[in-house]
């Protein structure tokens, strides 16, 4: 009698470890989005609804950029200062009178060109991911700083002919999020239906098997360092547009934010596992929990304690489903 | 006398009293998702006695183990060792109680030290409460002694081979006092004459009345070093006896279920023109000035024993590593290879020795494994055609009988003869015409190695491959191969034909003489 249902027991269990791991994430958000409905009738408002979804989108964006990364067993610390000199550079390009469109492309060469760097450092160099994006992280906010002389450079009269991009509406939603989902859907596509995708996996799970099935492991790493660097100076065109002002501090402290959004989201640390679904419901998760304690009025520094603890949290249970799955 | 619900049961009482065994485990069950592992299984070992487990790919031994060892539970039944029920006992438990198990894939901290291996998890400590080192070397020197091995305690483990690492392994067992050793498939990596020292330190710690349970494919092994033979097939235990009651033809059929009659396949080769020519290859220390050539239709042996250079001969060739002089040619044109992606480009396909860290990723599914090297055949337009490439890896795996409950099920579960099958399922899917294997059969069970080499044989006849293939075996060499290389330190000592061709002819090239 008892061993039966032990039995049953263990399969359904198990049987629940193999869905998709986003499919309990779905009902942490829809759980967390009732609460905060019963906690604060405000959230519901249609503003506080957009706004939410452009903070999302804002998160999102470079969380996707730090999925690539991790799903190499990589790490990249330097988003936040990418931002930053996209930032900087944007409103220096604008103000000096560069057209818009010359502007974003070359505001996204320049996070291509950064996220490079990190590449080169990182394949030719040797240098392991922490270090050589610390690196970055430290001499791209120098970069920043130094190029905007410190100051916060407002965009003037040039803010009109850029706002659409931060502050625009297409069909109801908000333009950034537009972006996000298109975004979103190119990398899905490229993780699941393309040999590029797989080989990222490859070089995650293992990296010595996967240069001995014919993968160029350098390139593959390369390729996700470059890939970071330009969603972080897209985010970066969307947060100028937003502020009409380019700030050299802007985007500080986003990659801690991207890693706990991609792990929460169900992205191995140790590479190989994980992919963009879980990375957007992840975005939506810490987008909603910050949301609920601005509204009931929690203070900014219980909310990093908070969040502190909810990354730690989803790597313990990232550890726990390793645990059960061997055994 | 109350019965009460933690009760054991009549039989498990009547197991109570039973001093001439070690160990007896009654009515386990294990069921993984899709996979009934173990269906009551009743297994027991005496006292002094190697008793060897044996069984097909998948049938469970490992499984069984595991459980043993504490690091599975099993959804029903118990286990009884020295005279006391272990109920839900975790692996420390086990090891404190005397049973130690040597994994097929065992685990070691590389970066320390022989001594700090063996006392790893209780490290002597002075009075002061500091750790003991000079005690300790003293006394892993003395435990590398009684197994009659000399080696420095304070060498890193990663510097140690394989058949070292081994001993370390079984120096930690004894040192905790184990009552009980499993080595699960301990000779998959060692050479013969290696294999000769663990046999002789086995039969030493019998005679001190330790027991062991010896996993092994080679059932020549089997015959020579136990006591009792016990059959595991599909989860179930099919029969256990004394060892001279067994004979190799009653073994294979308990655990295959069918007689197989001759080991290797009859070959009928038709070579063809030369495919692969190799000229004065050199790759550090282990490969010197090595020329070799390889026609289609060909396989080709490469034998010598462990740290002959064998599989970095194969390495150098694919550009796995870097080579310090020589030329390759495929198809008579000169070829630089200098990385695996242009050795694959150019149709040279490689199934490396360690599986678990070079052939396989192992958390990912069965089927992103088998078409990971070669995915351009299943796109369609923009993309990859998952539908396509499902039909292709279900064909490779009909083909080569891969015991797996799905495609999508992750290669890390399966057992190691089916993960090896999976190997050889990458390079049928990578469709190179010329194949360089290392070990294609290690740990593949006798009826599987049969399909192994039937497959071998089958892609040089009917699709005019050459193989180059690497083996420890020296039967398997024989049987398989149309001309066999002898290696030594790096030095090919010998080419022998097939009629040229001894088990002493090539020990005499293998070794110095
Ligand atoms: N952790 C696991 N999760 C799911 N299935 C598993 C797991 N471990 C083992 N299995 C399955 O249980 C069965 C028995 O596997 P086991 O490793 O015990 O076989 P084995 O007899 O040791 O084979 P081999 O000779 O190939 O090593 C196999 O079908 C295997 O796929
Ligand atoms: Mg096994």
């Amino acid at each position: 009698m008892t061993d039966l249902s032990t039995v049953k027991g263990t399969t359904k269990r198990a049987y629940l470890s193999y869905l998709p791991k986003g499919a309990g994430l779905i009902w942490v958000l829809v759980l967390l989005c009732v609460i905060a409905a019963i906690l604060s009738p405000a959230f519901l408002n249609p503003a506080n609804i957009t706004n939410v979804l452009r903070q999302i989108a804002l998160f999102g964006i470079v969380s996707i950029g730090m999925t690539f990364v991790i799903l190499t067993k990589g790490i990249d610390l330097s988003i936040g200062s990418i931002l930053g000199v996209c930032a900087v550079s944007t409103a220096l390009l604008l103000t000096s009178g560069m057209s818009v469109p010359l502007t974003i492309i070359a505001v996204l060469l320049i996070g291509i060109l950064m996220g490079a760097v990190n590449g080169i450092g990182i394949t030719i160099g040797g240098v392991p991911p922490f270090i050589m994006t610390l690196g970055m992280m430290v001499m791209g906010r120098g970069l920043a700083l130094t190029l905007a002389n410190g100051q916060p450079i407002g965009l003037g009269e040039r803010a009109a002919d850029f706002m659409w991009l931060g502050r625009g509406f297409a069909l109801g939603l908000p333009v950034p999020v537009w972006i996000f989902l298109v975004v979103a859907a190119v990398a899905i596509f490229t993780l699941r239906y393309t040999s590029y995708g797989r080989q990222i996996y490859a070089v995650g799970s293992n990296e010595e098997a996967a240069r001995l099935s014919g993968i160029n492991v350098k390139a593959i790493v390369f390729s996700v360092y470059v890939i970071s660097g330009l969603l972080a100076s897209l985010t970066a065109l969307i947060f100028v547009s937003r502020l009409t002002v380019g700030e050299p501090t802007a985007g500080t402290g986003i990659e801690l934010e991207a890693i706990a959004i991609t792990v929460i989201g169900g992205t191995s640390l140790f590479g190989g596992e994980g992919g963009i679904l879980g990375t957007m419901i992840g975005a939506a998760i810490l987008a909603v929990l910050a949301n609920i304690m601005n509204l009931v009025g929690v203070s900014p520094f219980t909310q990093q304690i908070v969040k502190g603890a909810i990354i730690v949290g989803a790597v313990l249970y990232e550890m726990m489903r390793k645990r059960k799955k061997s055994s | 006398m109350l019965q009460t619900a933690n009760q054991p049961d009549e039989d498990d009482l009547a197991i109570r009293g039973d001093n001439h065994s070690i160990l007896k485990m009654v009515g386990i069950d294990k069921s993984f998702p899709g996979v009934k592992a173990l269906q009551k299984v009743s297994f027991s070992v005496d006292r002094g006695e190697v008793h060897a487990l044996v069984g097909e790919n998948g049938a469970g031994k490992s499984t069984l183990m595991k459980i043993l060892s504490g690091a599975y539970t099993s959804d029903h039944g118990a286990i009884w060792f020295d005279g006391e029920i272990t109920a839900h006992a975790s692996p420390s438990e086990m090891i404190d109680r005397g049973i130690a198990v040597i994994y097929q894939e065992f685990a070691q901290a590389p970066h320390l030290t022989v001594a700090e291996n063996i006392f790893m998890h209780r490290l002597p400590t002075t009075r002061a409460g500091i750790v003991d080192w000079s005690e300790m070397e003293v006394q892993s020197v003395r435990y590398m002694e009684r197994l009659g091995f000399a080696i420095d305690p304070r060498t890193q483990v990663s510097d140690l081979s394989v058949a070292q690492r081994q001993m370390v392994e079984i120096a930690r067992a004894i040192s905790r006092n184990a009552k009980l050793i499993v080595l699960d498939e301990p000779s998959a990596v060692l050479g013969d004459s290696e294999l000769e020292k663990l046999f002789v330190t086995i039969r030493s710690l019998q005679d001190e009345g330790v027991s062991f349970i010896y996993i092994s494919h080679r059932l020549k092994e089997v015959f020579d070093i136990s006591q009792s033979v016990t059959v595991l097939k599909d989860g179930e235990v099919m029969k256990s006896d004394k060892t001279e009651n067994w004979t190799t033809e009653t073994l294979i059929q308990a655990m295959v279920g069918r007689s197989l009659t001759d080991y290797f396949p009859s070959r009928s080769p038709n070579f063809g023109d030369e495919v692969l020519r190799v000229t004065g290859l050199s790759c550090g220390d282990m490969v010197k000035d090595v020329s070799l050539s390889l026609r289609s239709g060909e396989i080709l042996g490469v034998c010598g024993l462990a740290g002959a250079g064998r599989s970095e001969l194969l390495r150098a060739i694919v550009g796995a590593d870097a080579i310090d002089s020589g030329t390759i040619e495929l198809h008579g044109n000169s070829a630089t290879i200098n990385s695996p992606r242009k050795a694959i480009a150019l149709g040279l396909g490689f199934a490396p020795e360690d599986r678990k860290t070079e052939g396989l990723f192992l958390d990912q599914s069965v089927g992103f494994n088998i078409t990971i090297s070669r995915l351009r055949d299943f796109i369609t337009g923009f993309r990859l055609n998952l539908g396509k490439e499902k039909a292709a890896v279900r064909g490779h795996i009909e083909r080569l009988r891969v015991k797996t409950p799905t495609v999508e099920t992750r290669i890390g579960n399966l057992s190691g003869g089916n993960q090896q099958k999976c190997v050889l399922a990458k390079q049928l899917n990578a469709k190179c015409d010329v194949l360089l294997v290392d070990e294609p059969t290690r740990g593949v069970d006798v009826g599987a190695k049969r399909e192994i080499y039937d497959l071998l044989v089958e892609l040089t006849e009917k699709n005019g491959l050459a193989i180059l293939m690497v083996s420890s075996e020296l039967p398997e060499i024989l049987g398989m191969c149309d001309r066999i290389l002898v290696m030594r330190e790096g030095v090919m000592t010998a080419e022998l034909t097939k009629d040229d061709a001894s088990e002493e002819e090539i020990m005499k090239y293998a070794t110095f003489h």
